[in-house]
């Protein structure tokens, strides 16, 4: 049973996401709409499972939604800032800065939703990894102390991403 | 009525604080003078701008009694696609050395946009 749920469903979510993404494609919601999306969405992830050759083991979907909403209201306190910081702040005044930030993360789709949420958020950029993908670097536009910054990112996102990613 | 006339108002209120933010993004492209600091402007305060231009356009749809919903996929997809152009740009800018050069990471050798083959 769990094999023929595995070969029939690959990537679960990516159905999920497959058939609400269709259903809203439609912009209605009716039955024979729903069931398509759905067929999509149990056929695309089969016959694209060849180039994704390893699913990320655990995930929490109830603490990705969690996380979701923290993001966010992030966004929207991080928008204010930063047009405040565009709006006030002299380019004199401005103290931009690097930020490294060592991972503990290892998977792949975890650290791009990590990079992904950094350059979302409070004036952060995310601007590359390092060869071997053990540091994020990430660009600060206004920042007094580099070092709180790094801390917000570990204990904010890089922690609640560790326990999704389980 | 009364909710239609709210609706409406509330449409107007988005669409004003929409591009309230798109305007402050345009106007920190401009005034910053540093590539890096530039970037910041339009990737973080478009979200929110443009966000609430489409959440003005649904309650629009709403009111006229014609719900729609492709908007929450254009949100979507935004949120997905933004930090990529915005992690291109910032790529694009190390590799020209067209910024201040960042500090080494602590455990690996260099960072993935610096790290060039000999022969180049």
């Amino acid at each position: 049973m769990a094999r023929a749920y595995r070969w029939l469903l690959p990537h679960p979510i990516l159905t999920l996401i497959l058939a609400v993404v269709w259903t809203l494609l439609q912009n209605e919601v009716s039955a024979g709409m729903v069931v398509f999306g759905i067929i999509l969405g149990i056929i695309i992830p089969w016959i694209t499972s060849v180039w994704w050759p390893d699913t990320p083991r655990g995930f929490r979907l109830d603490k990705m939604i969690s996380y979701s909403l923290i993001v966010m209201w992030d966004i929207l306190v991080a928008n204010v800032q930063v047009a405040w910081i565009v709006l006030t702040v002299p380019n004199s005044k401005l103290k931009p800065a690097w930020i490294v930030v060592p991972l503990k993360l290892r998977e792949p789709e975890a650290i791009t939703v990590l990079a992904g949420t950094i350059t979302l958020t409070p004036g952060t950029v995310s601007a590359d990894l390092s060869d071997e993908g053990h540091s994020l670097l990430v660009h600060v536009l206004h920042t007094d102390d580099p070092d709180a910054v790094l801390n917000d990112i570990k204990t904010r996102y890089e922690g609640r991403l560790l326990e999704i990613f389980s | 009525m009364t909710a239609q006339i709210i609706g409406t108002y509330a449409a107007a209120l988005s669409l004003l604080i929409g591009s309230g933010f798109v305007l402050v993004g345009a106007i920190g492209l401009l005034k910053f003078n540093d590539p890096m600091t530039r970037l910041h402007a339009p990737t973080k305060v478009g979200t929110v701008g443009i966000g609430m231009l489409l959440l003005a356009s649904m309650l629009h749809s709403l009111v006229i009694g014609d719900g729609s919903f492709h908007e929450l996929l254009i949100m979507a997809f935004l949120f997905v696609t933004a930090p990529i152009s915005a992690n291109f740009i910032a790529k694009v800018n190390i590799h020209r050395r067209a910024c201040e050069t960042p500090p080494a990471p602590p455990r690996d050798d260099t960072w993935s946009t610096l790290q060039t083959p000999e022969s180049d």
